[in-house]
């Protein structure tokens, strides 16, 4: 007879699965996933809420398959990240009325429709009494079949322009007294939980606050701002990597003096850091034009963000953002009486879809722009915004026109269309 | 011994498939009786297995039942090494199919005592009940696996030192760098595969011309190892045109005029195949 490595079943029966773990291993066939930049014509095999190694499993473990999946030729792509959104379906992230992590429970839940597995949570310029109330039930806690996990807080503002504060309420700006902790503390009250801060680098004593900001492992961003490019690159060499929302809120490129947007070709970065940058590729906020500027001076940078406001998803009309009112026109969202934008009520597949559609780019490197890239802003790389093995399963599965059909996460799927 | 002539290496591919297809089925294997079967490495057959892996995934065939035996493995070069020899069954053959890890035997180059992993490796085609198609390929210098010019041909499966000739021909996987590349593998030895019940020995391209012609028109021969196989009572060597070019005329007239009969064993098995001896 053989010599099987039989672990209780007679000579002849097939041994059973259960090596390195008793858990279930799902194996996603017909399908391609985007994997080392490209999509492949590769099974997806995930267990106890991983990316498995298939070979590993077959040498190591002579471990095979529980159940199997067919997606029927579609895409698997790393689920969306993102880094920018006010709120949505009514709910206004800035608002502490009412139960605060219910309601962004409630968005997380509806963000799995657009492929969003992973988001950070954004609060407009608000007073301190806000920021004190609604940063502590903000807490960074994985996705699940509740709704896309929460990877920290992005606190956009007070600390920024009053020249470009667009959307945001001016009685509510601050300055930094003298930039450290104190100052921060005062405003925040809590640091804890927070991933990204966008700030304007121009105002004084923001050295210290960029340093003590980056220091702790939060992104810092530079927006709603009137710096020049050599006051960028400062707040770039005192740790600063992101810039909200290009273009937006900030001085025009200028060829004499670049502006923020100069950062995307300039030789003034630190050696082994990169900038990256926000857009919202809602068709609205930026022209496709300077999307493909964007895009083709610093493809790797680009990083896909919904601005998303309280208006996202609902039907049109006046509605609250931050301490303001909102006017909701088709596709446009302004601040109430004024043609200025408050922040897009696109989704993110949507944005997905139309950047690749405007900038030519290929279907991997859209979709990376709203997976990888942010992962790799926020230093998650290593578990989020990739199907490396080892990495959390949180996937989605898109046809060819990159509609999302299904959104899993930790290998579970949490919604289907 | 057959000499199988085709045109080119799709059709060897093809060829080549499609017979180890029906072997298998005619074999008709069950849980009580695995089909077992001796594998090669290498870009020569890799046309085979793509078209192995076609056949499998119409439904002609199941690797459920059939337990295979690779012949050689690199001794040093971690397992999940891409130029690995487990990598290469893993990508380009086991991870399409339906055969399961415990039925795949390849031997392990970082086994704690090559010499107990070649001994166990022997002991395990044995209790398997042998080898019922071994399926090679050939080098230029006339090699089956690693058994290089000099190996017994009584050998078995044991280490051996690469020659230098492999060595720099392996270089281009190893981004030409020769200090990366292996110098010692375990191989299956000449003896091990003429245990076979059948072996199928796959040649393509000009530069195994010589070698096909020093092991099937010359002697037995210590330096041409394949050449051993003139002694196995049923070896198939199939090859396409170009590497006829070394062969005489006369043989290679002789063995075209026979196809007809050849390729009743690669039609689409019913019931009954036809063997000729």
């Amino acid at each position: 007879m053989s010599v099987f490595k039989c672990r209780g079943g007679i000579s002849g029966e097939m041994p059973s699965n259960k090596s390195v773990s008793d858990a279930p291993i799902t194996q996603f066939v017909s399908c391609r996933i985007l994997k080392d930049h490209r999509l492949q014509w590769e099974d997806l095999w995930v267990r106890e809420g991983k990316i498995l190694n298939p070979e590993k499993l077959f040498f190591d473990e002579e471990g095979f398959a529980d159940h199997k999946v067919d997606c029927g030729n579609k895409i698997i792509a790393p689920g969306f990240i993102d880094v920018q959104i006010n709120g949505g379906y009514g709910i206004d992230f800035s608002q502490a009325s009412g139960d605060i992590r219910r309601g962004v429970a409630q968005v997380a839940k509806k963000i799995l429709e657009h492929g969003v597995t992973s988001f950070c949570p954004t609060l407009v310029t608000s007073p301190p009494d806000i920021y004190h109330k609604v940063i502590p039930e903000l807490r960074v806690q994985d996705g699940g079949p509740e709704g896309a996990g929460i990877l920290g807080i992005h606190l956009e503002g007070p600390f920024i322009s009053e020249q470009k504060r667009g959307a945001h309420p001016p009685k509510f700006l601050r300055t930094f007294k003298a930039g450290g902790v104190a100052d921060l503390m005062e405003t925040y009250g809590h640091l804890d939980n927070v991933a990204l801060v966008t700030l304007a680098p121009e105002l004084a004593n923001s050295a210290a606050a960029i340093r003590e900001l980056s220091g702790r492992g939060i992104v810092v961003s530079l927006g709603h701002s009137m710096a020049d490019l050599s006051q960028a690159e400062e707040a770039v060499q005192n740790g600063a990597i992101f810039i909200t929302h290009l273009f937006n809120a900030m001085l025009p490129f200028h060829h004499r003096d670049p502006g923020i947007v100069g950062l995307l070709t300039s030789d003034r970065i630190p050696p082994g850091r990169m900038v990256y940058y926000g857009m919202i590729a809602d068709g609205i906020h930026t022209h496709p034009a300077a999307l493909r500027i964007a895009h083709r001076a610093h493809p790797a940078g680009l990083v896909l963000v919904t601005d998303a406001v309280t208006a996202m998803g609902l039907p049109p009309g006046q509605h609250s953002l931050g301490q303001q009112q909102i006017d909701i026109q088709g596709l446009h969202a302004y601040v109430a009486g004024t043609t200025t934008l408050s922040g897009s009520i696109a989704t993110m597949d949507m944005c997905v879809r139309h950047f690749r559609e405007v900038s030519g780019c290929t279907v991997e490197a859209a979709l990376e722009a709203a997976s990888l890239h942010p992962a790799q802003l926020l230093g998650v790389s290593n578990r989020k915004g990739t199907l490396e093995f080892g990495t959390d399963a949180d996937f989605i599965v898109l046809d060819d026109t990159l509609t999302v059909r299904e959104t899993y996460i930790a290998g579970q799927q949490v919604w289907r269309k | 011994m057959k000499l199988i002539i085709l045109d080119d290496y799709e059709q060897v591919s093809e060829w080549t498939a499609k017979y180890i297809r029906n072997r298998i089925k005619k074999f008709n294997p069950g849980p009580d009786r695995f089909f077992t079967l001796g594998l090669p490495t290498g870009s020569t057959p890799l046309g085979c297995y793509k078209k192995l892996i076609e056949y499998h995934k119409k439904g002609e065939i199941s690797f459920q039942y059939v337990k295979t035996f690779n012949m050689d493995e690199y001794v040093g070069l971690p397992r999940d090494h891409p130029e690995s020899y487990h990598s290469f069954m893993w990508n380009n053959f086991f991870k399409h199919i339906d055969i399961r890890a415990e039925n795949a035997h390849i031997l392990d180059g970082n086994a704690s005592s090559l010499e107990k992993e070649c001994q166990d490796f022997e002991a395990k085609i044995k209790a398997a009940g042998g080898i019922e198609l071994f399926v090679g390929g050939i080098g230029p210098d006339g090699h089956i696996a690693f058994n290089e010019p000099g190996s017994s041909l009584v050998s078995r499966t044991r280490v051996k030192t690469l020659a230098m000739d492999t060595i720099l021909a392996n270089a281009r996987f190893f981004d030409g760098d020769l200090s990366k590349v292996p110098t010692m593998a375990l191989t299956v030895g000449v003896g091990t595969v003429m245990d076979a019940r059948e072996v199928m020995i796959l040649i393509t391209g000009s530069h195994k011309a010589f070698a096909l012609y020093k092991a099937l028109e010359e002697g037995v021969n210590h330096m041409w190892t394949v050449s051993a196989f003139q002694q196995h009572p049923q070896a198939v060597f199939v090859c396409d045109e170009d590497a006829t070019q070394e062969l005489r005329v006369k043989t290679v007239k002789y063995f075209k005029g026979i196809m007809d009969v050849h390729n009743k064993m690669v039609c689409t098995v019913s019931i009954s195949l036809y063997f000729f001896y």
